[in-house]
C-alpha cells in the first residue's frame, strides 16, 4: 500500500500546492497530458499523488480514501458534519484566502453588525409576515454561525451561483458568500457586515482520521511530516 | 446491551397504557409534517435537527421531530378542553452536533390540555412521570421560564427593549448581548452616531435593491435613534437578574431567594405566585419541595417552545445520555398553532429505548 495525497487538479491551487511542497523539498509534478489527472511525487518514497476537484476532497477524506489532502477549509466545515472527527488539519498553507462573509445592500445604513441584521429580520418579518431570506451555498457554515450568534427570523435560500444578484432579482435580501477582495459586492451594491466574517477559509492540508494505515505507511508518513517540519501527532501519541 | 426494536415497541406500549390509565385518550399522529410550520415556529434552526424531504408537488415535508406540533393541532382542530392524550411512536433528529446519536428513536408521550388550574395541571404531569420513572430513581431537574420572563417585564426599560429581550429569552447568547447593550456595554457600531444624525441618512448609499424597501431602513433609523436616546438599564437591575439566573438549589429555598429579588423587581410576584401554587400541587401529590432540585435557568437552550414549568429526568452517573424525560407548559406554543387562540397545555416525553435500557442495567 501507498500512502495517498489528493490535491486540487487545476488552476492556482494546484500550483500553489505543487510550490508550497517543493519550497519544502518534495516535488509534485503532473504526469501525461495537460488533460490528464495523474501526478507524481519526488522526494519522499510511497506516496502516491491523486489529482482531484477540491470540492471532492473533503469528502475523499472522511471516507478515508485519501490519507492527506489539501483543500479550503471553508469547504471541509461546510461539508463533513462534526469535521474535527473526520480529519486533522496539519498546516495552514497561507493561500487560496477568501472570506466567508454576509452582506446586506450598501443603502441600508441601519445594519452594520449581526445584531443590527438580527433586529432587521424582526422588523422584516413583522412587516412582510415572511422571515428575510440569505441566499447562499454555504449552508452549514451559516446557520451554525447565525445559531451560535443567536440570530432568528431569517430563513436561507439555495443560491449555487450569481448569489450576489439575488437580492436585485427579489430571490434574497441578503446573501452569504466567498469575497477575496469585496469587488463583486461592491459592483451588486451589496457591503459586508462588519464584525467579522463567517469564517475566514485558506488552502489547508489535512490529515483524515479514518484512512486505514499499515505500519510502512506509518513510517512514510512521519517521513513525510518531518521533510514538511509537521508535527507527527501519531508518532507522538505511540512514542 | 441495546434493546431490540420490539422490546422498545412493547416497552412504549406499556408507558403509554399508564398514562391511559391516568385518563389519557390514545392519539396516533402523522409522521410526515408540513415543514412551512415548524420552520415558523422553530426557525431555521431546525432544518440543522429535522430531516426535510420534497413533496411530488415542491413543498417542503419534514419529518416528525417530535410529537408536540401534530398533537396540538390535532387537539386545536377537534379536541375539547379539558383533554389528556397518549401517543408513542418514532422521531427522527438529525445528529449535526452529535452523530453518534440515534437519529431515529421512540418517544411516549402524555400531554394535558386544560384552561382550569394551571398549578394542579402540572403538578399532574410531573407527578404522573415521576410515579412512571420512579424504579430507575433519576436525576430531577425542574425549572420555570416565566421567572425570567417576569423579571424580564419588571426591567426599568422601553417597552421596546423588553419585547427584543423576550424574542431572544431562549437565546442566552444574544440576550446577554443585548442586556449588555441596554445596559451601555457595548459601543455602537463605528459610523452609527453620524448616520442617526444625518439629514439625508441615505445620501450617496447607493440604489434601493431587494424586498426590503427604504422606508423600512428609515423606519428603523428612528428606533436606533429613540434607543440612542434612552437612558442605559440600572447596573442593578442587570445584576438581579445574572442572580435570578444563577438560581440553583432546592425548590423551598430557590422561592426564598425569589421573594427577596421581589421586593426589588415587584415584577416576579406573579410568577412567584404560580410558582407557590405549583410547588402546593406537588407537595400534595407527595413531592418533597425542599429538595426538589429548581434551576431558574433550566430549559433556556434546549426547550424553546416551552414558557412556564419545565422538567427533565436524567440518568445519574450518565452524562453521556440524553435525557430519559423531559417535559413542561407551552401555552404560547398553542396560540401561535392556533392562529390566535391559545388553550393552556402541559405535557412531556419519556424515551423507552432509554428506561429499557436503564431497568437491564438496575437488574
Amino acid at each position: 500500500m501507498t500512502l495517498t495525497l489528493g490535491v486540487p487538479s487545476k488552476g492556482r491551487l494546484m500550483e500553489k500546492s505543487f510550490d508550497w511542497f517543493g519550497a519544502r523539498g518534495v516535488t509534485l509534478s503532473r504526469t501525461g497530458s495537460e488533460r490528464e489527472y495523474a501526478g507524481r511525487v519526488d522526494g519522499v518514497a510511497g506516496v502516491a499523488l491523486v489529482l482531484l476537484s477540491a470540492s471532492e476532497i473533503p469528502r475523499e477524506l472522511a471516507a478515508g480514501r485519501l490519507h492527506l489532502g489539501v483543500t479550503g477549509s471553508d469547504l471541509v466545515r461546510e461539508q463533513l458534519v462534526d469535521w474535527t472527527s473526520a480529519v486533522r488539519e496539519l498546516a495552514p498553507m497561507g493561500f487560496g484566502h477568501a472570506d466567508l462573509v454576509i452582506a446586506v445592500p450598501r443603502f441600508w445604513v441601519d445594519v452594520d453588525t449581526l445584531d443590527d441584521l438580527d433586529a432587521a429580520a424582526a422588523a422584516f418579518r413583522a412587516r412582510h409576515g415572511v422571515r428575510l431570506r440569505i441566499a447562499t451555498k454555504y449552508h452549514r457554515l451559516v446557520r451554525d454561525h447565525l445559531r451560535s450568534h443567536g440570530v432568528a427570523d431569517y430563513r436561507l435560500v439555495d443560491s449555487q451561483g450569481a448569489t450576489e444578484g439575488t437580492v436585485r432579482n427579489r430571490t434574497a435580501e441578503a446573501i452569504a458568500d466567498i469575497t477575496s477582495t469585496g469587488e463583486t459586492l461592491r459592483a451588486n451594491h451589496l457591503k459586508m457586515l462588519s464584525d467579522g466574517p463567517v469564517h475566514a477559509s485558506q488552502a489547508t492540508l489535512y490529515a483524515a482520521r479514518a484512512a486505514p494505515l499499515g505500519e510502512a505507511d506509518r513510517a512514510v508518513l512521519s517521513t513525510l511530516l518531518s521533510r514538511l517540519d509537521l508535527d507527527d501527532e501519531e508518532a507522538a501519541r505511540r512514542a | 446491551m441495546t434493546p431490540s426494536r420490539a422490546d422498545v415497541r412493547a416497552e412504549a406500549a406499556r408507558l403509554v397504557a399508564a398514562f391511559v390509565r391516568a385518563g389519557a385518550e390514545p392519539l396516533e399522529a402523522d409522521i410526515l409534517l408540513p415543514a412551512d410550520v415548524l420552520l415558523d415556529l422553530y426557525g431555521e434552526d431546525i432544518r440543522a435537527r429535522a430531516f426535510t424531504t420534497r413533496d411530488a408537488d415542491g413543498s417542503e415535508r419534514m419529518l416528525r421531530p417530535d410529537f408536540t406540533v401534530p398533537v396540538v393541532q390535532m387537539h386545536m382542530a377537534d379536541g375539547a378542553a379539558p383533554a389528556r392524550y397518549a401517543y408513542a411512536g418514532e422521531v427522527f433528529r438529525r445528529q449535526e452536533a452529535m452523530p453518534g446519536r440515534a437519529a431515529e428513536y421512540v418517544q411516549a408521550g402524555f400531554e394535558l390540555f386544560d384552561e382550569g388550574d394551571p398549578a394542579a395541571a402540572d403538578a399532574e404531569v410531573f407527578a404522573l412521570f415521576r410515579q412512571i420513572l420512579a424504579p430507575l430513581e433519576l436525576r430531577v431537574a425542574t425549572g420555570d421560564i416565566g421567572i425570567l420572563a417576569a423579571a424580564v417585564r419588571g426591567l426599568g426599560a422601553s417597552d421596546r427593549r423588553k419585547a427584543a429581550l423576550m424574542r431572544h429569552i431562549w437565546r442566552p447568547r444574544r440576550f446577554r448581548r443585548l442586556l449588555d447593550r441596554f445596559a451601555g456595554a457595548v459601543p455602537p457600531p463605528p459610523g452609527r452616531a453620524e448616520i442617526l444624525a444625518a439629514a439625508d441618512p441615505l445620501a450617496g448609499a447607493g440604489p434601493a435593491i431587494g424586498l426590503r424597501s427604504r422606508d423600512e431602513v428609515l423606519a428603523r433609523l428612528e428606533v436606533l435613534r429613540q434607543d440612542a436616546e434612552e437612558p442605559p438599564l440600572p447596573a442593578a437591575q442587570v445584576g438581579i437578574l445574572d442572580d435570578i439566573l444563577d438560581i440553583r438549589g432546592g425548590a423551598t429555598g430557590a422561592l426564598e431567594r425569589l421573594r427577596d429579588f421581589a421586593v426589588d423587581l415587584p415584577s416576579l410576584d406573579p410568577a412567584i405566585d404560580r410558582l407557590t401554587a405549583r410547588l402546593d400541587a406537588l407537595s400534595d401529590r407527595g413531592v418533597d419541595i425542599a429538595t426538589l432540585e429548581f434551576e431558574a435557568s433550566y430549559g433556556r437552550t434546549s426547550m424553546e417552545y416551552y414558557d412556564g414549568f419545565v422538567f427533565g429526568f436524567y440518568a445519574e452517573g450518565r452524562p453521556d445520555l440524553p435525557p430519559v424525560a423531559t417535559g413542561g407548559r407551552y401555552d404560547a406554543l398553542t396560540r401561535v398553532l392556533g392562529g390566535g387562540r391559545a388553550i393552556p397545555a402541559v405535557g412531556g416525553v419519556i424515551r423507552p429505548g432509554l428506561t429499557l435500557a436503564l431497568s437491564e442495567v438496575a437488574e
